[in-house]
């Protein structure tokens, strides 16, 4: 298969220290598991089971209250142990006790010649459709109407971001499998991005458009590909897959069985030994991290994703379900004398010319200190620097702060999610919050036109 | 550090919450995180944060503007001593001028400051650091001999109507530095322009005169200094902006550091140099015949296109937009020196009024940006239909 290049400008590599090697181990076992209807954007859970039943793996435990079809499977075999509720009893966790090897086993005809209307509907009822996810928006993917293309990425660019090609190398087969079934599902091939150098590139791999991806970060979020490759209009629909997703799925039509293996990549640098675990979704936090290498657990911060747009967990929480990375840093509730001026404490992280940390190679310690106060929005032109893609960023994030539909439509808000706007949360000499804007204006756009 | 940081937590307490000095606690504040960054982590969005925040980058411009300062000091005691053949040394220049100066930012700091502090308070919402900025600039385009009572109500002018009227710091539409000198141009002409105003004591002494360069030519006179005084700054004008040479130092360090924006900068340089050549072409009177080159060192060119022009919240905020304003500013200042010889300045009046047309330079790109998307959009339906 001959690849695209395709080079994506702007944007910038953050290198952290404490980033996870390659290298694979087994984690403590999970006693513990927990689903967090959080981790799926617009979707209002309706709970199919109640505390203290018996649960398989691969059993429905709720749906979403919009789309009956869009259901969200146990990923072990257990018992309901306990439903944490929030403010308006709001569910938090569904915790799930694992005992017991019960799974629910679906029968796949031969693949050679399964059709559309089979491959949805063992999607739908096996619960892998969650791994699918569907733009615009970010939801997951609505069985009832087929997007023109699907994109898997396994450019991961974020500090701290998992290595796709070392999480795949082992599971080539399954991720086959899964290419052919999303293949065949739209009738054309799927677009693979890869990193620059890339084993996958060399795996043969059949019924896919490779394309060769060169850039910093943001260039691996899926937007950018898509806006330089297929973009996105008003009214149509791409699907997005991570990785291993597409493995665990393609895994899911070899045996029949859901499959919901999660290998992540726990970075951080106090961390003794950052590196890969072989895990399953849900499984607790303390599986992966040991608290006797942290000295105060309450000094660190626990993320749920990158440090960039992760979100925040505690120590006895769980692994999300699309986490391919935890992060643990530092948290940064000090005071700093005169950390303002220009050209001093340049080990702290910048992109900003009035700092001498663009000089300073090698990799670099973070914590979660703000480095200052949120402020009007005063410097132009540094958003449009860590957002390459034919949007402008700071007029959409202002459409989205006055929540004006017709603008927001024709800025651009249906090609971007959140996540794109990490770096420029980063970089704001202002302190705004980008993601929480842009994810108020999606909110609004999901509710208002849907 | 630590013995500091519990002095500050101790008199802290009665301005937080519940405390007997609550309401004032957006004062104690811009205080207190002028001493130290907060402590404040992360909620929302990115965990992790840039160094950089608006006090550092707006500390950054005032570094940029101090060689053009303190030329602007030794040349106010130059042009005195000259004009008044005493003997003097560089140091008796340098003091003159800070003694002339000083009281003047002095009271452009109190006077603004005090505003916003007010309106911190009254609002409730953190000192913006953009008069740090501002508060320097006021005095640097003043006229040296300028009453400090005119600077104080060209000041609560400019924070007043420029500035809060509209929201406070980075809500303006005009410059607030060039607003103040601006009122102060229109409210008192005989201190603003003239022959008396641009040397220190010009109107005390007898005997000491000097017009600006652009002042002379605007009266159809004779030009008496070389092209290498007016680019080292040896010449009469307003206190810091006459030598072009120091502002370019602090041009490069507001372009190195990524805190001004070259593109408007270099686009208001080419605007001005094309309109400069061809009003030498047609060279119907003497402003119109001044060589171009000078005409981009005389004046407050040089001092507007890099520190006022480039004011990134009153100018464009998109990059076309910014070739498209400072280029215009070029245009337009060279357009009213020439035509205008009642506003011998131009630049003035010419970034004021492209400020005023800098949304509307936005809009047309972010519009066409639209278009661009819509009409993908449509191509799409008719592929379809």
């Amino acid at each position: 298969m001959i690849s695209k290049e395709l080079s994506i400008k702007n944007g910038a590599t953050l290198n952290l220290k404490g980033l996870a090697v390659t290298e694979l181990d087994v984690p403590k076992m999970s006693i513990n598991y927990a689903l967090n209807p959080d981790d799926f954007f617009g979707l209002i859970p309706r709970m199919l089971v109640k505390e203290g039943e018996k649960v398989s793996k691969g059993q429905p435990i709720f749906y979403d209250k919009n789309n009956d079809s869009i259901r969200i499977v146990s990923p072990v075999s257990g018992k309901i142990s306990e439903i944490t509720r929030g403010a308006k009893r709001k569910i938090l966790n569904i915790i799930i006790k694992q005992e017991g090897d019960r799974s629910i086993n679906f029968n796949i005809p031969s693949l050679s010649n399964i059709s559309k209307d089979m491959i949805l509907q063992l999607l739908v009822e096996s619960g892998s459709l969650a791994y699918i996810r569907q733009r615009p928006y970010n939801i997951i993917a609505r069985p009832s109407k087929l997007p023109k293309s699907i994109f898997v990425s396994t450019h991961s660019t974020a500090p701290y971001a998992a290595d796709y090609d070392f999480i795949l190398r082992k599971r080539m087969h399954e991720f086959q499998i899964g290419i052919d079934i999303m293949s065949r599902l739209i009738g054309k091939p799927i677009n693979l991005s890869i990193s620059h150098s890339c084993e996958i590139e060399n795996a043969n791999l059949k019924n896919v458009e490779i394309y060769k991806i060169k850039g910093a970060h943001p260039s691996g979020n899926e937007s950018f590909q898509i806006n330089r490759i297929d973009p996105l209009n008003s009214g149509e629909i791409v699907w997005v897959i991570k990785p291993e997703d597409l493995a665990n799925i393609g895994s899911f039509f070899k045996t029949g069985i859901f499959n919901p293996k999660r290998t992540v990549a726990v970075s951080g640098d106090s961390l003794r030994s950052p590196k890969y675990y072989d895990t399953i979704i849900g499984s607790s936090i303390s599986s992966l991290v040991d608290s006797k290498e942290l000295s105060n657990i309450e000094d660190y911060r626990f993320i749920n994703g990158d440090p960039l747009s992760g979100s925040k967990v505690e120590y006895s929480d769980f692994l999300g379900f699309y986490n391919n990375t935890l992060s643990v840093i530092r948290e940064g509730n000090q005071f700093r004398m005169l950390g303002w001026l220009p050209f001093i404490h340049n080990n702290i992280p910048s992109f900003s010319k009035t700092s001498l940390s663009w000089l300073l190679r090698g990799e670099k310690k973070v914590n979660t200190n703000l480095n200052g106060e949120e402020r009007a929005i005063v410097v132009t032109g540094e958003m449009e620097k860590y957002f390459p893609m034919d949007i402008f960023p700071m007029q959409l994030i202002k459409a989205c702060m006055r929540g004006d539909i017709e603008k927001m439509e024709s800025l651009g808000i249906y090609e971007v999610v959140p996540e794109d706007f990490g770096l420029v949360d980063f970089s704001c000499t202002s302190k705004i919050e980008a993601q929480e804007i842009v994810k108020s204006g999606i909110e609004i756009m999901l509710k208002e036109v849907g | 550090m630590d013995f500091i940081r519990k002095q500050v937590d101790v008199l802290k307490k009665p301005f937080t919450r519940g405390g007997k000095l609550e309401k004032l606690y957006p004062a104690f504040n811009a205080f207190e995180t002028m001493l130290f960054v907060p402590n404040h982590t992360t909620s929302k969005g990115s965990h992790i944060r840039d160094g950089v925040d608006l006090k550092r980058t707006m500390i950054t411009v005032i570094i940029a503007l101090v060689p053009a300062l303190f030329y602007g000091m030794y040349n106010t005691g130059y042009q005195y001593f000259i004009q008044t053949n005493i003997e003097f040394t560089f140091f008796d220049a340098v003091l003159h001028g800070a003694y002339k100066i000083f009281p003047m930012i002095a009271v452009s700091y109190a006077v603004g400051l005090a505003i916003e502090f007010a309106f911190a308070v009254y609002r409730n919402h953190p000192v913006n650091e953009g008069y740090l900025v501002t508060g320097l600039l006021i005095p640097m385009i003043m006229p040296i001999d300028m009453p400090l009572w005119m600077l104080a109500i060209s000041v609560v002018f400019a924070v007043l109507i420029a500035k809060e009227a509209f929201g406070g710091t980075g809500m303006n539409i005009l410059n607030p530095a060039l607003t103040a000198r601006a009122f102060a141009f229109f409210a008192y002409p005989t201190f603003m322009s003239g022959d008396k105003v641009w040397v220190s004591e010009a109107s005390n002494v007898d005997g000491i005169s000097g017009e600006t360069i652009l002042g002379t030519l605007a009266a159809n006179g004779e030009v008496a200094y070389s092209s290498a005084s007016m680019f080292m700054g040896s010449i009469p004008g307003s206190v810091a902006e006459t030598s072009v040479f120091f502002v370019l130092i602090g041009a490069m360090i507001l372009i190195l550091t990524g805190v001004g924006s070259w593109r408007i900068m270099l686009s208001g340089v080419i605007g001005a140099s094309v309109v400069g050549i061809l009003f030498n072409l047609w060279g119907a009177n003497s402003l119109m015949s001044f060589e171009w080159y000078n005409q981009l060192l005389v004046g407050g060119f040089a001092f507007g296109i890099v520190f006022m022009a480039t004011d990134p919240v009153s100018a464009a905020q998109t990059t076309k937009g910014k070739w498209i304003y400072g280029f215009l500013v070029g245009v337009f200042c060279i357009l009213i020196r020439v035509f205008n010889p009642a506003y011998p300045e131009g630049v003035m009046l010419a970034i004021l009024l492209m400020n005023v047309f800098a949304p509307l330079i936005d809009h047309y790109v972010i519009e066409s940006n639209m278009i661009m998307r819509k009409k993908r959009w449509q191509a799409l339906k008719l592929e379809t239909t």
